[in-house]
């Protein structure tokens, strides 16, 4: 073991570096957003929808968790130049991610869905509230609180994800990295370098989505009881 | 007096579980209607029945004059009419008791937030539990929690109100405080329907006791029929509970 460490070649680089940590966080928090508004329908539609859209919620879910995410990307990438659409790489990317995370927060929410009691959608039909009220009111808030951990968790692993699109030119941090090591030679001490930074993002992403989680579920935050 | 409630020949199964075997009775405006009755004896499912959250296989319902067992019954314009509250209260857990309150009245009647506001005030005040708005279900005991249901239903404003089984998951003190607004109400003139298996209540405050066998109205009458059955079957239940 003689490798000698060498960081200096990657200083000049911290701007691409901060440019590809921006672009990776910008692409997570559209396809998060995105993906969950695409998932909770799924799972409304999987719960509580006619048959023919349980099926192709189903089917939906069940192609996107049996297939690798890298193979989706490129099916996405490929797919939208072969329908003659002309998008960017990024955009790509992010109907990829967003197709893909919809698939698992379906999935996610839809427990939560299930988690509330039949009883509780029972008084609120009889306070006379519409349906589309009693979902927005009395099931989607406690079914989102009771399985936001998860949601995180989620939502942390397709930031770390998406440095998969590197693979269709997306210039997130991943992509960056894969220039800088050929440019630079030291690869080892690029991916380190990268490894930190997603640390990093890592991080604040739970910070963001702990935040935001402290706003909205206003009962968690005074009591800090699980519902 | 005309009839708030008038249930005739009403048949309802679960599968092959005959639970109302031609049910009739009524309630008139202003009457307070203790149904009580064994553990499977009907009694809840016929008030689930009157509020439309069970369909009936024969017979008529008429609510508030609606046609319940109607296929083409407007069940939100029901709801309107009718307040129900259960025994497991079935508070929305993730909003305060005042939140409670405001949903139905902002998302069904639009009525502005100051104002929602204002009626839940005034409803928690008629249970007395003003101090207790911006609590959230799990902070409050049992019996606060079901006043807070009961001032949920009483703040739509209904023309009736059920009660099922509302006292039996609570321990005695707290099952005194909730007969208490139950009691408060019925002599402000509300017309109601309790299933409930407190014989003491019943006789004190109904106008009317029907008793419930074998998914048949075994026998009915003024409180009073309590302490001198004609069947046996009642004699024998009044009996087992003292």
């Amino acid at each position: 073991m003689t490798y000698q460490f060498d960081f200096s070649a990657l200083w000049a680089f911290w701007p691409e570096f901060l440019q590809g940590a921006w672009l990776t966080l910008q692409l997570s928090a559209v396809s998060t957003v995105l993906g969950f508004v695409l998932g909770t329908l799924c799972a409304i539609g999987r719960s509580d929808g006619p048959p023919w859209v349980k099926f192709l919620v189903a089917s939906y879910v069940e192609v996107i968790r049996n297939t690798p995410l890298l193979v989706q990307v490129f099916i996405v990438y490929f797919g939208i130049a072969t329908l003659g659409i002309k998008v960017s790489a990024n955009a790509a990317a992010v109907i990829a991610l967003v197709v893909n995370v919809g698939a698992y927060t379906c999935e996610i929410v839809r427990a939560g869905l299930e988690s509330v009691h039949k009883s509780q959608l029972e008084a609120a039909d009889c306070l006379g509230l519409s349906k589309p009220q009693i979902y927005w009111h009395v099931i989607i808030r406690p079914a989102i609180e009771r399985v936001y951990p998860a949601l995180t968790s989620q939502y942390v692993l397709l930031m770390l994800a998406s440095s998969i699109t590197s693979q269709i030119s997306a210039e997130e941090l991943t992509a960056v990295a894969n220039r800088i090591q050929s440019d630079t030679f030291r690869s080892f001490e690029t991916y380190i370098v990268v490894g930190i930074i997603y640390l990093a993002l890592s991080f604040v992403v739970r910070i963001a989505l702990w935040l935001f989680g402290l706003v909205v579920f206003v009962r968690k935050r005074k009591l800090g009881t699980a519902l | 007096m005309s009839a708030v409630v008038k249930l005739s020949n009403v048949h309802k199964s679960f599968g092959t579980n005959k639970v109302l075997d031609g049910v009739s009775f009524e309630v008139g405006r202003g009457e307070v209607a203790a149904v009580i009755g064994q553990s499977g004896s009907g009694k809840s499912t016929a008030l689930r029945c009157i509020n439309a959250l069970e369909t009936i296989d024969g017979g008529t319902i008429d609510v508030c004059g609606h046609a319940v067992h109607d296929a083409k019954l407007d069940r939100r314009s029901l709801r309107r009419d009718v307040g129900i509250v259960f025994q497991s209260y079935n508070l929305f857990p993730h909003l305060t008791a005042e939140q409670n309150i405001m949903l139905a009245p902002s998302c069904v009647k639009k009525v502005s937030k100051s104002e929602a506001r204002d009626l839940a005030h005034d409803v928690l005040r008629r249970v007395g539990l003003a101090e207790k708005a911006g609590h959230f279900p799990e902070q409050l005991s049992g019996g606060q929690q079901q006043r807070v249901a009961i001032a949920r239903s009483l703040a739509m404003q209904p023309k009736l109100m059920l009660f099922d089984e509302v006292t039996s998951a609570l321990d005695p003190q707290l099952t005194g405080e909730v007969l208490k607004v139950m009691e408060d109400l019925a002599r402000g003139g509300m017309t109601m329907i309790l299933v409930t298996h407190e014989m003491a209540f019943a006789r004190k405050v109904a106008s009317q006791v029907v008793y419930m066998h074998k998914g048949k109205v075994w026998e009915t009458g003024p409180g009073s029929m309590l302490d001198s059955p004609k069947t046996a079957e009642l004699a024998d239940f009044v009996g087992s509970g003292l």
